[in-house]
């Protein structure tokens, strides 16, 4: 397989755009990441867009051929990939396979979820489609239902509190002040996480990921032609993916994820690199116990150790592992399909040495961490700087 | 939910009626037609439950779809069978304090939900508490 590296990023702001139609924010993030890539839109050989549900959110199918159309890239090949959360991330898998394998020098990976068109309601019932409709959804689970039941699990396992879990939240939103394309700009604190409505116990109001608008946009290119756009190409080291059951009963454990376990493994061995060359990373905190397990699955703490490690400061923007520093899902918003591909845009700054106030020091390695519904589909990418 | 779609799965709801592998023995419900573990080599028979299990865990849930608004806050568990297999279930009939990991529950055959759809009404197993532990009875 050819090397690929990152040449192009670009993102919307995330929040509730109500003035901001779908093509509009597709547009706007892709002309970012095309002019950052400096690059004319004739290079471009093919797309993957990452996108979860625009059936259910705007009541539009076949966006494929929408955004090649409005984005003026028609007629090239323009591919939608659907796994809930884990769209985006798997947007860029199939990128990077595509100008790995030689079928493409230039491809575009896109992610986009425009999820404010419908009340809240509706998009509380969309997100629970993500789930087992039949078993799960059926007796009145909601997604962050799931994520409740794990954290209880884990809770009573190892001792996480709730204190614990509300310090990922703070954190996030501590984080995301200092990104200016983040949905919330607001300090919390501890008690104001422990005191918001309940809304599935342990989980709290200020603990799950809001709905969010926004797009985002990479551009990849073969390792050998990076220069050409680039000084400094971020290159895709690592990448896996993985499956398990899409019910959360069936799994052998409530405390982790095989999926993220799976594809982290096969990120590793492609990368040649262990969790503890990892500089940074961005995981999925769609839930505040979501970025302690996952944290936990990844191998930068022991099984169990998460909340205590973050209670400790090893996560934090100056920590040992920064983990989030744009804000993560919780602080810079959830717009599923685009949030695997912002990810990415987040750790290219970060390598680059762009990413400003919340810049990480001297980071050469970056992990992205993307998972659909509780965890049927987890996807890992592993960046590295080539100066 | 839509009527054929719910119809579909009432016999294996209302009768607790799982499958089991005839080569690693292993028992699945909800009902999967081939076995994770031996694929071609096991062939699933249906197996029907007893329906005693206890807590694995569970959640009370504040905020609700439209279909159970009605209900809130109700208890969502995850429930292991005696016979191996997991499932999720709402506890019924207890305040939601009295819930805890490792409760002892029997599974039991309820009203689910009103479809505001479909105006059907949707039944399906609940778990409700074993109050009388064993170990209490003696
Ligand atoms: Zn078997």
């Amino acid at each position: 397989m050819r090397r690929v590296a990152l040449v192009g990023v670009g993102q919307t702001k995330f929040g509730e755009l109500w003035d901001t139609s779908f093509r509009q924010m597709i547009i706007e993030a892709g002309t970012r990441a095309i002019e950052d890539a400096g690059m004319e839109g004739e290079k471009i050989g093919a797309m993957y867009v990452g996108n979860m549900s625009a059936g259910q959110f705007i009541h539009q199918e076949h966006i494929a051929s929408l955004i090649a159309d409005h984005s003026g890239l028609a007629p090239i090949p323009c591919t939608r990939i659907e796994a809930a959360c884990a769209s985006g991330g798997l947007a860029l898998r199939e990128a990077m396979i595509a100008v790995g394998s030689g079928i493409h020098d230039i491809v575009v990976a896109a992610g986009i979820e425009k999820m404010t068109d419908v009340i809240a309601e509706q998009s509380l019932e969309a997100l629970a489609t993500v789930s087992d409709q039949e078993w799960e959804a059926f007796v009145g689970a909601t997604f962050p239902a799931l994520f409740a039941l794990m954290a209880r699990r884990h809770m009573h396992e190892f001792g996480t509190t709730e204190e614990q879990m509300a310090l990922v939240a703070v954190k996030n939103h501590h984080n995301a002040r200092l990104n200016a394309y983040a949905q919330h700009h607001i300090e919390i604190t501890v008690d104001q996480v422990l005191q918001s409505p309940p809304i599935c116990s342990p989980l709290k109001m200020l603990e799950c990921a809001s709905i969010t608008d926004g797009a985002a946009c990479v551009i990849l290119a073969p390792l050998e032609e990076a220069r050409k756009y680039t000084d400094t190409p971020i290159e895709i080291v690592g990448a896996g993916q993985a499956s398990d059951t899409i019910a959360l009963h069936d799994r052998q454990s409530l405390v982790n994820l095989r999926s993220t376990r799976e594809a982290a493994k096969a990120a590793y061995q492609m990368a040649g690199l262990r969790p503890e060359d990892v500089d940074l990373a961005e995981v999925q905190d769609s839930t505040t116990i979501s970025e302690i397990i996952a944290i936990e699955d990844l191998g930068f703490c022991k099984k169990g150790e998460g909340g205590k490690v973050t209670e400790d400061g090893m996560t934090a923007i100056d920590g040992a592992l920064p983990i989030n520093p744009s804000g993560g899902l919780k602080g810079k918003g959830h717009p599923i399909g685009a949030t695997g591909i912002s990810q990415a845009v987040e750790i290219a700054l970060q390598l680059r040495g762009e990413a400003g106030k919340r810049q990480v020091k001297n980071a050469e390695i970056g992990l992205t961490h993307n998972i659909g519904g509780s965890g049927g589909t987890a996807v890992v990418h592993i960046f590295r700087r080539q100066d | 939910m839509h009527v054929p779609r719910f119809w579909r799965e009432i016999p294996n709801r209302y009768n607790l009626i799982g499958t089991k592998c005839n080569h690693c023995n292993k028992v699945f419900f909800p009902p999967r037609a081939i076995c994770p573990n031996c694929r071609r080599v096991g062939n699933l028979e249906p197996c029907k439950l007893e329906g005693k299990g206890k807590v694995l865990s569970f959640t009370v849930v504040h905020v609700a779809p439209q279909d159970f608004k009605d209900q809130v806050p109700y208890v969502l568990a995850i429930i292991e069978l005696k016979e191996g297999p997991k499932l999720m279930a709402q506890v019924t009939d207890c305040d939601p304090d009295e819930v805890e990991i490792g409760a002892e529950v029997e599974i039991t055959f309820r009203r689910i939900k009103e479809d505001s759809e479909e105006g059907i009404i949707h039944y399906g197993p609940k778990a409700k508490l074993l109050r009388s532990k064993p170990s209490e009875q003696t």
